[in-house]
């Protein structure tokens, strides 16, 4: 990957993950998220470049690959292991974070894009000790078994309900189907996001 | 003879506890991202471990040259999991494991590891059983009655061909573990189902001493049946982490690994004829059935499937070794494959009778093992179903493209509870800690532990610190066979009861009277049915001086009665939609029946039905591991075509628990598995309602749907 008409980056499988797509049932909003995350990039790398993250409302400065994950990137570097690494190319969800407010697949965006926009990872939902509405209504509602794919689910619940403060269930099955839960959890998610949709579950 | 002191749960109006629905204790943790799952754990040095698997189905392997892969940087250490000479016999096998500072540095080094082979002829296709040749091995016939004769005197007939394909448990933390090596001794912490266990098993593998081995997991990020072994990769780990002078490794498969050798559940396919009365009166049954689980092949399934007493009958199994990888146990093995078959045998012989198949199914329940079981549970179903209303006679599907139909399954399990023991103790400042060597696979265990704690010493359940997923606690069994909630809610049990017992003794002078005058209730130790006497239970511990109560407590009951039971039956039922254009079935509602015994927590087990419901629907509409022919590959290890329904896909799910006094009062009775197991027939023989022919094998795809109803096969 040395030609310089392209990216420049030699993500394994980033293109053809992106590219395949369309692979989960249902289609969810993060799909368009995910692939407005690719605009252009400066030349960067191959080898290790500094950057600055910001993640949480902290400043991050390290040093990484261009190819390098923002998923990551906030696992392995910054311990920040809420955003699970499951299929690794856009198809599952459960490494969903905000980037710039959007829910993307932190699997499908470059450390390097990331710079310059706040990064929002389901750790700051409960900072402190505090009660979040998304996390609450999931507990209350049962809405997870192993809870491998949860923090994923609540925080495109997060950006579903930013778009759709008062969904229908039927707007909840579709906002929603860019997430995939293996244990089948679906039926105690969808009243859960009725309900932090009740109790404002949308402001963080 | 009772127990001493009386461990027998609660009459039903007296618990306090047990019952009620109560979040999960985890559960926030879990929702915020703030659980570690073995996956998370990044410690101090840690390497990040990669293997290189075998691309041919079946090869030789003639040369293996690790040399740049050495110096590659980043790398810290090699280990070699298979040997030139070596005959390997599936695609994916594990060939070599680095470890390197990252993990793109460790699969930068993989990819320069040149490993050669001679490419040898290999067999993926077990559907065809015609073209298994040597690979396919025949057992004996087994008969009952005289099937012949009953097939002579029968008044209806009905023969077909069914299929189940082999499917992946696609857990979604991957198999692994993280592995540091501490001089002589190592910790382990893995994905598994069995924390107690595995340590053990670990250690057999190294050559080195159990005790060598501290297994510690907090969480699991599913396993289905999948996760109770080291596998190869632990062994690997072990030793990546001591070549590289022990620093920590993390090496979990990566998804298209995990995908195609993590675990096959056998697929099974079987040509059925049956025979019956004018009057539904089922009389003989027949079946060649064939199957594998990958390498190695794979036993009968339980057929006939719950109507095991059919009087005349036919078995043969052929199991057939393919060149695909091993074969695990998943979620009630063999049970969801054999309920498919015979239950959508019998639908098609209910058509040819013009018969409902509830009437079909409730007539014929006496060949069960409980027959006034299941023809409760098919007329309950049936009721939530709105059966009568949807349900239509074989070909009188309506106009319109889309059409619709319903269909049932039944299911059975032994449930039981595994050995397990459990140690609780009371402190002198009231706190309670009950600890085993248990794990929570995601079903409610830790919750129904406390539950079972709370309700033994009249505490709020959050008053009870349970303490599991560590190999240092008393050994509980691995979570299998839906057995951990007998297992762990009756040594909880006995462990707090006999420790409360030891509180009653210190109680029971300064309340004036004897210990076994005494009981736990709304968190005072009191004199039976007098709250005016009573210490509270902060005062009765503070009695204990500078001493804590330490009481252990084992489950070793092995068949039903007491506090645990088995056996349990269930039905569920689909009613679909099916676009007779493009072929997609749309699931509008699913209704499960279970019966499972005593419920501790039902807000936790309703989940597990509903779990169980959903993951019948992914098996029976679009769950295949799909080898190609050619290549005997995988074609399909990723989350975009190995396909799991999404949160739209489902439609409505009704669970209805047994929980009527005959059922409770058999004891706790895990249910796990056998809600996952009816719904593949009772999809299947809804499409075959709803579009007048039977789509033989799942999962039902646009293309097998069109298939069937062009009279061609797919």
């Amino acid at each position: 990957m040395s030609s310089t008409k392209q990216s420049g980056f030699s993500r394994r499988g980033f293109m053809r993950g992106v590219g395949v797509g369309g692979g989960a049932l249902g289609t969810g909003l993060l799909e368009g998220a995910a692939e407005a995350q690719q605009t252009a990039t400066k030349l960067a790398g191959p080898g290790a470049v500094p950057i600055t993250l910001q993640v949480n409302g902290k400043p991050y400065q390290l040093t990484v690959e261009p190819r390098v994950t923002l998923l990551d990137v906030l696992r392995d570097r910054l311990d920040l292991t809420g955003a699970k690494k499951v299929c690794d190319r856009g198809a599952c969800g459960s490494c969903t974070v905000m980037v710039g407010g959007k829910a993307v697949y932190s699997c499908n965006v470059l450390a390097i894009e990331a710079q310059g926009k706040d990064i929002q990872t389901i750790e700051s939902l409960t900072a402190q000790g505090g009660r979040d509405p998304v996390v609450a209504a999931f507990v209350d509602n049962d809405a997870q078994q192993c809870g491998f794919c949860t923090p994923g689910f609540v925080m495109a619940t997060k950006a579903f309900l930013a778009e759709h403060p008062h969904p229908t269930e039927e707007q909840v099955k579709e906002g929603l189907g860019g997430n995939i839960c293996r244990c089948g959890t679906y039926v105690g998610m969808r009243k859960a996001v009725l309900q932090a949709a009740r109790q404002g579950g949308s402001h963080a | 003879m009772p127990d001493t002191p009386d461990y027998s749960w609660p009459a039903p109006e007296k618990r306090r506890v047990i019952g009620k629905r109560q979040s999960r204790l985890d559960g926030a943790e879990k929702a915020s991202g703030r659980a570690k799952y073995s996956y998370d754990l990044n410690r101090p040095g840690m390497l990040y471990g990669v293997i290189l698997t075998c691309p041919h189905a079946r090869a030789r392997l003639t040369t293996l040259d690790t040399s740049a892969a050495e110096k590659s940087k980043g790398v810290a250490s090699i280990e070699l999991m298979a040997k030139p000479g070596e005959e390997i016999q599936y695609a994916g096998y594990e060939v070599v494991a680095l470890a390197a500072e990252t993990e793109d540095q460790a699969r930068d080094a993989i990819r320069k590891i040149k490993a050669e082979y001679e490419v040898l002829p290999h067999f993926v296709n077990e559907a065809d059983l015609k073209g298994a040749g040597t690979n396919a091995k025949p057992s004996g016939e087994q008969t009952a009655g005289d099937p012949d004769q009953a097939f002579k005197d029968a008044d209806v007939t009905s023969e077909g061909t069914y299929g189940v394909p082999i499917i992946n448990h696609s857990c979604l933390e991957a198999h692994g573990q993280v592995i540091q090596w501490k001089g002589d001794s190592l910790d382990y912490w893995p994905s598994t189902q069995g924390v107690s266990v595995l340590g053990g098993d670990l250690a057999k593998m190294l050559s080195i001493p159990a005790t060598s081995v501290h297994t510690h997991m907090d969480y699991v990020g599913g396993g289905f049946g999948s996760k109770f072994s080291p596998d190869r990769w632990g062994p690997a780990c072990a030793n990546l982490s001591k070549k590289a002078g022990g620093r920590p490794v993390k090496l979990f498969l990566d998804r298209a690994t995990e995908l195609i050798i993590a675990g096959n559940r056998p697929s099974y396919f079987a040509k059925i004829k049956l025979g019956a009365k004018k009057d539904g009166t089922l009389t003989v049954w027949q079946s060649d059935s064939w199957g594998t689980g990958g390498f190695g092949g794979v036993t009968m399934p339980p057929l006939p499937y719950v109507y095991r007493n059919v009087p005349n009958r036919r078995l043969t199994h052929t199991s057939v070794s393919t060149n695909g990888a091993q074969q695990k146990a998943w979620r009630a093995p063999n049970n969801p494959q054999a309920s498919y078959l015979t239950c959508c045998a019998m639908d098609d012989l209910a058509a040819k009778l013009n018969m409902d198949p509830v009437e079909f199914f409730t007539k014929n329940a006496n060949y069960t093992n409980t027959p006034e079981v299941y023809s409760g549970q098919l007329a309950k179903a049936a009721e939530l179903a709105e059966w009568k209303k949807t349900w239509h006679p074989r070909g009188q599907s309506g106009s319109g493209a889309v059409k619709r139909g319903m269909g049932l399954g039944v299911c059975t399990w032994f449930g039981l509870g595994h050995a397990s023991t459990c140690r609780t103790t009371i402190h002198p400042d009231g706190s309670v800690a009950v600890e085993l060597g248990s794990q929570d696979l995601g079903t409610g265990t830790r919750t129904v532990i406390a539950m079972v704690a709370a309700e033994t010493l009249g505490l709020p359940v959050r008053a009870i610190t349970v303490n599991i997923g560590d190999n240092k606690y008393p050994e509980s069994g691995p979570s299998g066979g839906s057995t951990t909630v007998g297992g762990v809610s009756a040594s909880t049990r006995k462990s707090t009861m006999n420790a409360l017992v030891k509180l009653y003794e210190v109680a029971a002078p300064a309340l004036g009277t004897t210990p076994d005058q005494l009981e736990a209730v709304d968190g005072k130790i009191q004199v039976k049915g007098t709250p005016a006497k009573s210490l509270t239970w902060a005062a009765a511990c503070r009695k204990l001086g500078t001493k804590t109560i330490t009481e252990m407590g084992v489950n070793n009951q092995r068949g039903p009665g007491g506090l645990i039971g088995g056996g349990v039956g269930g039905v569920q039922m689909a009613d679909v939609s099916v676009d007779t254009e493009t072929g997609i079935v749309r699931m509008n509602r699913m209704v499960a029946v279970q019966d499972c015994g005593m419920v501790i927590n039902p807000k936790t087990a309703e989940s597990q039905v509903f779990g169980a419901c959903i993951m019948s629907i992914c098996a029976a509409l679009t769950e295949e591991k799909i080898y190609d022919s050619q290549t005997g590959r995988v074609l399909n290890p990723d989350m975009e075509f190995y396909k799991l329904a999404g949160i739209g896909d489902i439609g409505d799910i009704v669970v209805y628990l047994n929980t009527e006094p005959e059922f409770d009062k058999r004891g706790v009775i895990g249910l796990g598995e056998p809600p996952t197991v009816g719904g593949l027939a009772a999809i299947g023989n809804a499409v075959a309602n709803a579009i007048g022919v039977r789509v033989p094998m799942i999962p039902m795809t646009s293309n097998r749907v069109l298939a069937a109803l062009e009279g061609r096969n797919a």
